[in-house]
């Protein structure tokens, strides 16, 4: 009789053969259109291409490789560049509100973290192309700043750097409030009358109790803040200028306007090969539920 | 007293607090600095909201000059736009439905058994979901450029289909692990109960398993419909010339006009979205009421 299955302490069963039937479909459209893309584009990025309107040849055309390195390392170091400085920043917007929230919010809490959430429920490009209109010359912010005398007269603010990396921390901010949250509404909140009660002032209680059980959602943020900005071109073309470009541009520009797709496949392969190695550090680490 | 010995329970607010000037001064701080991000976090879509009230000058809409309605009274006015809305829909509706349905069976099939591979099969689903959009959009391009198709070796042509097909290839993985999340405190020896009550296994699924982790399913299901409307990177690279969805329409246009209706549509969809947000919260928040009177 069916009741006498086992199961281990959280009421799983052991099976051999019921779990692949569920998971089946799915890995197959994994394998499909996830993995054996990646091992396409690993092939064109070994293919050569003598013109723009060649079909491409596979080749071990590793020449591809370093071409993409000399041409293309700077957009590459400023791409993790950004992305590190979108993330810090990204951190330190998000940790007070996502802390609010969790400890002051109330029963408002699911309401506040609506409210983190609605903004982007608009499209990505239309909140950027909004940033480029309140950064732009024509816009209040400059006016202001001008006045104060915090810009010179001839500065702007869009096409700078500062602003790609601004609208990069802005677009993605939501990424580090969530996992945030989650792991600062798990702590027991007796813990810091536990701290008060052993004379332990609130900034003490807060470093030595709050930081390190909220650095799970920390770590979990700041690897989905960054590896979307690194791999970002939306930012840089709409508020940045052509010394801003991003790995992301070159990309976009060698694979749909130059056509010269062995040189923009090593430059993808190249960065997944990175953020790979970085998310199997991770879940080593970490496990994977922080990031789901 | 100390609350760790007993179970005296008060507000989650009230514990570790302190009542010195310096607490005090402590926690306005923070509290206006959480403001100060959430205003930043509305700053643009005040922008957007008021510019679909703009008279433009000139082919952009980036520049504020008057008040007008004309806009809202004319919010399918660019008909090229409003295709592309109603393709975007389109897609994130079939893909949604396909994506909801094979990830939730990857959850249940994860959560539900222990098993060898487990671990592998975890790999495999996050990966996807931390990978580059750019990455995603560009290897999936190759795929599809490629002469005769690895695998099964079907060709594609670059359009709907591909669309689609991308676009469930991104969801699945993460229907699948937001699924798992809410999975995880489920009970399933409730199947037993439900067996050993003469059920068979089908009956079982349906009547029981089935209506406990709607709500789970649903929530993915909704924000995968959000992630699908909303996809730009992807959709650019497996799209191809002649077929355009909302966010494909904005950039293509961003170059050489962005009329005034592009605000308008995505005011109209922030109000959908705030609307289905608010009865969802309200739904749940009367469902705890029920569940702990």
């Amino acid at each position: 009789m069916s009741s006498k299955i086992e199961r281990d302490a959280h009421g799983r069963k052991q099976a051999r053969y019921a779990p692949w039937l569920l998971l089946v479909p799915g890995l197959l459209w994994l394998i499909w259109f996830f993995y054996l893309p990646l091992y396409s584009l690993f092939r064109m990025s070994l293919s050569t291409k003598p013109s723009r309107f060649a079909v491409p040849e596979f080749g071990w055309a590793w020449s591809n490789y370093s071409q993409a390195f000399s041409q293309y390392g700077a957009q590459f170091q400023r791409s993790f560049t950004y992305a590190l400085a979108a993330t810090i920043v990204a951190l330190l917007i998000a940790y007070p509100i996502a802390y609010v929230i969790a400890f002051r919010g109330g029963r408002y809490r699911n309401v506040l973290l609506g409210l983190v959430v609605v903004p982007f429920f608009t499209n990505f490009l239309i909140r950027t192309l909004a940033w480029k209109t309140i950064l732009g010359n024509q816009g209040p912010l400059i006016n202001l700043l001008q006045t104060i005398g915090v810009l010179g007269p001839n500065e702007t603010l869009l096409r700078t750097p500062l602003a790609v990396i601004g609208g990069l921390t802005y677009n993605f901010l939501p990424f580090m409030v969530l996992p945030i949250y989650v792991s600062l509404e798990k702590i027991d909140p007796r813990l810091l009358d536990a701290a008060r009660d052993l004379y332990s002032n609130t900034w003490r209680g807060f470093r030595k109790i709050i930081i390190p059980l909220s650095l799970p959602g920390v770590f979990a943020g700041s690897l989905l803040v960054f590896i979307p900005a690194a791999g970002d071109f939306v930012n840089s073309y709409y508020l940045g200028n052509a010394k801003t470009t991003m790995i992301g541009n070159v990309v976009q520009d060698q694979f749909l306007v130059q056509n010269n797709y062995p040189i923009a496949a090593a430059l993808s392969f190249v960065f997944i090969a990175i953020v790979m190695v970085v998310v199997a550090i991770y879940s080593r680490l970490l496990g994977t539920e922080e990031i789901a | 007293m100390s609350a760790v010995v007993g179970g005296a329970k008060k507000p989650r607010e009230q514990y570790g607090t302190v009542t010195s000037p310096a607490g005090r001064l402590g926690r306005f701080i923070i509290n206006l600095f959480a403001a100060g991000g959430l205003l930043y976090l509305f700053l643009p879509i005040f922008v957007i909201v008021a510019f679909s009230f703009n008279q433009p000058v000139g082919r952009f809409n980036a520049v504020w000059n008057r008040f007008t309605f004309d806009n809202w009274l004319h919010p399918f006015a660019d008909q090229a736009l409003v295709d592309a809305l109603l393709l975007s829909l389109k897609v994130a509706l079939i893909s949604t439905v396909v994506a909801t349905v094979i990830g939730t069976f990857m959850a249940i099939g994860l959560v539900r058994y222990r098993f060898r591979g487990g671990g592998a099969v975890n790999f495999l689903l996050v990966l996807p979901l931390t990978a580059p959009e750019i990455v995603l959009g560009a290897s999936l391009l190759t795929l599809f450029l490629a002469p005769t198709m690895l695998l099964f070796n079907i060709s594609f042509s670059l359009g709907f289909a591909t669309i689609v097909i991308a676009h469930i290839m991104f969801l699945v993985s993460y229907v699948a692990l937001t699924v798992r999340a809410r999975l995880r405190g489920f009970d399933w020896t409730l199947e037993d109960a439900a067996m050993d009550l003469g059920a068979n296994p089908t009956r079982t699924f349906w009547r029981v398993t089935l209506p406990l982790i709607t709500p789970g399913i649903l929530a993915a299901a909704l924000l995968s419909f959000a992630l699908s409307i909303d996809d730009f990177i992807i959709t650019y690279f497996v799209s191809g010339p002649s077929t355009t969805t909302f966010p494909v329409r904005i950039f293509g246009q961003s170059r050489t006009a962005t009329p005034p209706q592009i605000n308008v549509l995505s005011t109209m969809i922030l109000l959908v979205s705030i609307s289905i947000l608010a009865i969802g919260t309200l739904v749940s928040a009367r469902r705890t009421k029920r569940d702990t009177a």
